[in-house]
């Protein structure tokens, strides 16, 4: 047996004892999953993980992850932004953060799907990585942070090109102080919408979908059918899911955890504990990403 | 008991606990003890529709995941005035509609005038276990003297003090309503001065439940009691325990503002040994509330 089939067998029978102890009296919070055992067994896809667990490898921080993901039904995690993390980061810097990216999904490919980190204000390198990393490597997706505000026109030789590899854009946004607390260069969904009125039909994920302020959030994307609501990394506040079904339509709404620095917990809970049908939070929880992601997994031959 | 003699008794139980008690196949086992939520409110947060529009509301969500205590305070004792009011629509409501499981935490506010009595209402009338401050929302910093008279009042009433550190992240806070976070570092200075205070901190947040302990290492042995709500990280009560294994450290939801379910998966996700996974539902607070 090779290391890929039996990490993807462990996988699998990682999820068991999760399964198992939901299923049984052990389990501390086996009535967060509801009635059913359907939202256990689903096997969750997380679009938004950094990771930053300790470890001394990226490849064993990765370990350390999946460890605490399989205790919580996490099926597969959208990786990102190994750190240390640089608000600017220089061609050099972006680059050996996704080599970190890399690295692990030698490894851990049964369970991440690798998004590449760019700078669009370094344009030419951020091209040149995109090809490196998703056109001729592993890498399915990418990654964009505070290095420039996504409005600007930086952005539209990369949205172009992702077109092309059919790989998913995430983009942070945050509105921080009605906008004025924002560092230089981070984004809002406003500014998010803005880009993607330039590209029509291009689905974007609207990351964290505005932070803490995502009532403000939801609705800036709200006319933009092609932008999908992130709900990782804000507190988990009732009525936050609630509102972006309401507002958007389950199928745009993506579960996402930013985790390391937040927990599985948090950000699973906020779905578990929404006033929603089965139905919806699977979509959630798993079939929408599962959907945005299909292009460019069939792409690169991968099956999921 | 003084807060040396019941933080020492309480580690010794502890310990006894760990020794005793058989190291299971899984080490998340809940126990008999219950499961105490000492984070939970009634009422609307003024800017945010509760789901849990009555107490009975609240109380069949927290029953249907098994709490068995839930001290619940007042959002409108952050606003309003009328603090005796407050308290007593508190009361009422956890008499009325508790179903035996909400435990009144009255607000105290040291800026209003007579405040002291307050306290003795709390304590005397409503029988309350303890009180809950909002300073941020008050006017007033931990090292107001006011602060400290509440202190020793509190702790010769045996009424344990909460302080809400706060209520929302103040990143996303409507500008009508903003209010910084509390700066709980005077209190590592002040507890010892108040041998028979107790005090829990709620929604401490990654400023002193995060990846710098520093602030929770001087507050720990001043014997505050903090609660997970917004503990956060992978395996974050685990990571901590780890890190700082003396912190004590309850189970605390900040229903009905934060998603109950949040709270209760914390638990699944971290790996605690039955000792710990006890001292989280229940022991601590139980304990923190117990004067002998």
């Amino acid at each position: 047996m090779n290391r890929r089939t039996f990490l993807e067998s462990s996988a699998v029978s990682a999820l068991a004892p999760v399964v198992a102890r939901a299923a049984g009296t052990t389990d501390p919070a086996a009535t967060a999953w509801g009635d059913t055992d359907e939202l256990r067994q689903l096997g969750i896809w997380d679009v938004h993980a950094h990771v930053g667990t300790p470890g001394p490898m990226p490849a064993k921080r990765m370990e350390r992850l999946v460890q605490i993901a399989d205790r919580m039904g996490v099926e597969r995690l959208c990786i990102f932004m190994s750190p240390p993390w640089h608000y600017e980061p220089t061609p050099e810097q972006f680059r050996q953060s996704n080599n970190d990216v890399l690295a692990i999904l030698k490894e851990w490919s049964s369970r991440a799907f690798g998004f590449v980190y760019l700078n669009p204000v370094h344009t030419k390198e951020s091209l040149a990585e995109l090809e490196r990393c998703v056109a001729d490597g592993p890498m399915i997706g990418i990654k964009l942070w505070v290095g420039t505000r996504c409005n600007r026109p930086e952005l539209d030789p990369i949205v172009n090109r992702a077109i092309e590899l059919k790989a998913l854009i995430l983009q942070h946004t945050w509105i921080k102080q009605r906008g004025k607390g924002n560092l230089p260069q981070e984004s809002t969904p406003m500014e998010l919408a803005e880009l993607s009125a330039r590209h029509p039909g291009v689905a974007m994920v609207c990351g964290h979908t505005g932070g803490g302020d995502w009532a403000l959030g939801i609705r800036a994307i709200r006319t933009r059918p092609e932008l999908h609501a992130d709900l990782g990394g804000g507190d988990p506040v009732c009525g936050e899911v609630e509102m972006a079904v309401r507002e958007l339509g389950a199928s745009r709404v993506l579960y996402g955890s930013d985790v390391n620095g937040r927990s599985f917990g948090s950000q699973i809970g906020k779905v578990l504990g929404a006033d929603l049908s089965v139905a919806d939070k699977k979509l959630i929880l798993r079939e929408n990403l599962r959907r945005l992601l299909l292009p460019a997994l069939q792409r690169k031959g991968i099956k999921a | 008991m003084q807060r040396r003699t019941f933080l020492t008794s309480a580690a010794a139980a502890s310990a006894t606990l760990l020794a005793t008690r058989a190291t299971g196949a899984s080490g998340n086992a809940p126990t008999a003890s219950g499961l105490i939520d000492t984070n939970v409110y009634l009422s609307d947060w003024v800017i945010r529709h509760s789901w849990a529009d009555t107490p009975a509301k609240l109380v069949a969500k927290l029953r249907r995941h098994g709490v068995t205590s839930a001290w619940v305070g007042s959002f409108e004792g952050v606003l309003h005035t009328d603090i005796a009011g407050v308290n007593a629509r508190l009361a009422g409501a956890c008499l009325r509609d508790s179903g035996g499981i909400l435990r009144p935490f009255g607000t105290i506010n040291p800026a209003l005038p007579d405040w002291e009595d307050d306290v003795r209402r709390c304590h005397e009338v409503h029988r309350m276990p303890g009180v809950r401050l909002f300073p941020n929302y008050h006017g007033y910093t931990l090292d107001d003297p006011r602060f400290a008279r509440l202190l020793e009042l509190c702790g010769r009433r045996k009424l344990l003090v909460q302080i809400a550190l706060s209520i929302e992240d103040e990143r996303s806070q409507n500008p009508a309503l903003a209010a910084a976070p509390v700066n709980a570092a005077p209190l590592a200075d002040i507890l010892p001065k108040f041998p028979r205070a107790r005090v829990m901190l709620l929604n401490a947040s990654s400023r002193i439940l995060g990846t710098n302990t520093a602030l929770l290492r001087r507050l720990t042995p001043a014997g505050v009691l903090f609660e997970i709500a917004t503990l956060e990280m992978v395996a974050g009560i685990e990571m901590l325990l780890k890190s700082v294994p003396e912190a004590r450290i309850a189970f605390g939801s900040h229903v009905p503002y934060f998603y109950f379910e949040a709270a209760l998966l914390k638990l699944q996700e971290s790996a605690l040994t039955p000792a710990q996974m006890d001292a989280v539902r229940s022991r601590h607070a139980q304990a923190a509330i117990t004067f002998t």
